[in-house]
């Protein structure tokens, strides 16, 4: 079930350089939020009148409170970072399929974020944490390094300066521990998607990559937001998936990148 | 005092004049966990050809002021898929038409009339056209066809009917010969003399008219130097094409004998109101559905209460008004 709500304010805070932590009350959105997901954020300003698709970072079924982390890239991630405690914002959500945290029942996780692509790793890692399993968090980062302390399992960092961790990209840090999953969970920017499908692929090892395209409606009707994949998709009847839908979170082997 | 909703288009009743926009609603399913569709006048599908399109490269999509560059490049499953699953759908959540209570009482205004089903069409060729047009006779709960004459994104068929008067008659003919439901020709307006087309299609024998379709436009990335959109130009939707599509809908309006369906840029009931007085018999709403789920709903609530304030019985009064 999705739904739009208009979210309440509990602060937004400015935790890196042009990256913003919003914190919402919602109705719905965040008793049902699975890690993975996402929600359309809408612009006050109707002349921008598509929703910016932004992923959950945290939820917390019983207070009902929905956190996002966003950098700002442009016009409407200026003005949501300009909310103020106590102001509405229109979201819909949650929307897409989510990380399948079955998935990595008795196995050993990574889950990998690079840049912005950090902030859904949280409540994955939360989750998985939480279920007991055997996670560890690789994050990259440029230099400046955001929700670190937040993670509540083993972290292993790649900084692209090397002022901390690995220096390099988050495949550097991980060959550097030296150390294995059975599942991959990743959420970052493509050419860092590209390198993991291939890494996972090399290793036959499950890998689930969180993709990003442009969208218009957000709920599947609009066709904006196809990836390409390597079967006929069950939906479309062609070779591509609906990112908002079918997606964010696909297979490796499902998708072309 | 009650006030008429309905209108008359091609002699089958819309409970309200009020419908979605082709490829802005898919097929009515995703919306339908917004809303109950069964308050619409008409839903309008996605397009449709004989077999699947996988449509252009991404990114097809791009956001510019009070609107949206989009070259999706009509994707669709096909006709099979889109009869099996989409209009069954349609089927099963859409309730059918009551039949009048008693003898002579005619169903009008709320709750009578059921929820229309436009089916939008397009094609590479005339025979493509014609292909899925005579599948979807076939269709029972299909109760309009809308002929995509004017997509901007197909490189063949498509716009090159659309902007050629003597081909817009032929294919029009064509597809009124085949078709069992009434034919509403959707028309481009990326030509010289919109009316000209118009009457073209009129004289081929359409039904109704439907406009506007996108206008050819074009965005540059100015960081990446280079096309926002894969397919380099897309078709500009949305509140910033309003204007040209009132002033298109006055123009054909004018033109025709036959309904037209106005569109283009409608946000709110004044902007639905506008293509009412322009001459439109019936409006479709479609970006603004990107903005708000229920932007259709906030139509119709609107025009009701506009004919409330000021005394207006039936909202057909308020066709053409503005001459
Ligand atoms: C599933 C998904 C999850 C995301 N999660 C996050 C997140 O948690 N934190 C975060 O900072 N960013 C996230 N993004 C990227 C975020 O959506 C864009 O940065 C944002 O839309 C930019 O809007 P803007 O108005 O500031 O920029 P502008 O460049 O002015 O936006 C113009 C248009 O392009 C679209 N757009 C621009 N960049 C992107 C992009 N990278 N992906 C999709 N659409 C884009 C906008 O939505 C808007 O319609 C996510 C994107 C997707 C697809
Ligand atoms: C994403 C998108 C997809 C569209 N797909 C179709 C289509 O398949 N067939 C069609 O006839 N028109 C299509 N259109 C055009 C709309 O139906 C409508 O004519 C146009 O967008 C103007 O109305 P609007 O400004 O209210 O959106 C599409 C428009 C958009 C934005
Ligand atoms: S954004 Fe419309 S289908 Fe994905």
């Amino acid at each position: 079930m999705k739904y739009t709500e208009k979210a309440i304010v509990l602060e937004c805070d400015e935790i890196g350089t042009r990256i913003f932590s919003l914190r919402l009350r919602t109705e719905h959105i965040a008793a049902a939020a699975l890690p993975g997901q996402f929600v359309s954020v809408y612009a006050n300003d109707s002349a921008r009148l598509l929703p910016r698709p932004i992923s959950i970072c945290e939820a917390d079924p019983k207070s009902g409170v929905l956190r996002l982390v966003f950098r700002i890239a442009g016009q409407g991630t200026k003005e949501f970072s300009q909310l103020k405690p106590g102001e509405s914002v229109k979201i819909t959500g949650p929307l897409g399929n989510g990380f399948p945290v079955d998935a990595a029942r008795g196995k050993r996780v990574f889950a990998i974020g690079g840049g912005i692509g950090i902030p859904p790793m949280l409540e994955l890692s939360k989750r998985l944490t939480e279920d007991g399993q055997d996670v560890t968090a690789v994050l990259g980062f440029r230099d400046e390094l955001i929700l670190l302390e937040d993670f509540p399992c083993r972290t292993v960092i790649a900084t692209e300066d090397g002022s901390r961790g690995t220096k390099g990209n988050v495949l550097d840090a991980i060959r550097e521990i030296d150390l294995d999953a059975d599942v991959i969970y990743a959420c970052g920017p493509i050419p860092m998607l590209r390198a993991l499908k291939e890494y996972a692929s090399a290793r036959e090892t499950e890998c689930w990559l969180s993709m990003e395209e442009k969208m218009a409606c957000g709920i599947g009707a609009c066709l904006s937001c196809v990836c390409s994949s390597t079967k006929i998709d069950e939906h479309s009847r062609v070779r591509n998936k609906r990112v908002c839908t079918e997606g964010p979170v696909f297979l490796s082997t499902e998708i072309i990148l | 005092m009650t006030h008429n909703m309905s209108v008359d288009l091609c002699g089958v009743r819309l409970k309200n004049p009020v419908m979605t926009a082709s490829g802005t609603f898919g097929s009515g399913a995703e919306f339908s966990e917004f809303f109950d569709l069964n308050r619409l006048g008409a839903v309008v599908t996605k397009g449709v050809a004989s077999t699947p399109w996988e449509g252009n490269p991404t990114p097809r999509i791009c956001e510019t002021p009070s609107g949206m560059l989009n070259a999706i490049g009509l994707q669709n499953p096909g006709f099979e898929v889109f009869a099996g699953r989409d209009l069954k759908f349609l089927e099963e959540t859409l309730l059918p038409d009551e039949e009048p209570a008693e003898e002579g009482s005619l169903a009008l205004s709320s709750g009578m009339t059921g929820t229309k089903v436009v089916v939008n069409v397009c094609g590479h060729s005339e025979e493509e056209y014609l292909d899925c047009v005579e599948k979807l006779s076939g269709e029972r709960r299909v109760d309009f066809l809308e002929i995509n004459i004017s997509c901007p994104n197909v490189r063949e068929g498509g716009i090159a009917f659309g902007t050629d008067p003597k081909g817009v008659e032929r294919i029009t003919a064509a597809v009124r010969k085949a078709a069992r439901q009434p034919v509403i020709m959707k028309l481009s307006p990326n030509v010289t003399s919109i009316a000209e087309i118009a009457r073209a299609a009129e004289a081929g024998g359409a039904d109704a008219l439907s406009l506007i379709n996108t206008l050819t436009g074009m965005k540059i990335d100015v960081e990446r130097r280079t096309f926002a959109l894969a397919n380099r130009t897309g078709g500009l939707s949305g509140p910033a094409i309003h204007p040209v599509a009132v002033r298109m809908v006055y123009e054909c309006a004018k033109a025709v004998r036959i309904p037209v369906i106005g569109m283009g840029g409608i946000r709110t009931a004044e902007d639905a109101l506008e293509m009412i007085m322009a001459g439109a018999t019936a409006v479709s709403v479609g970006t603004v559905s990107f903005h708000d789920q229920r932007a259709a709903l906030g139509v119709i609530d609107g025009i009701e209460d506009y004919l409330e304030r000021h005394c207006v019985p039936d909202v057909r009064d308020l066709i053409g008004c503005v001459r």
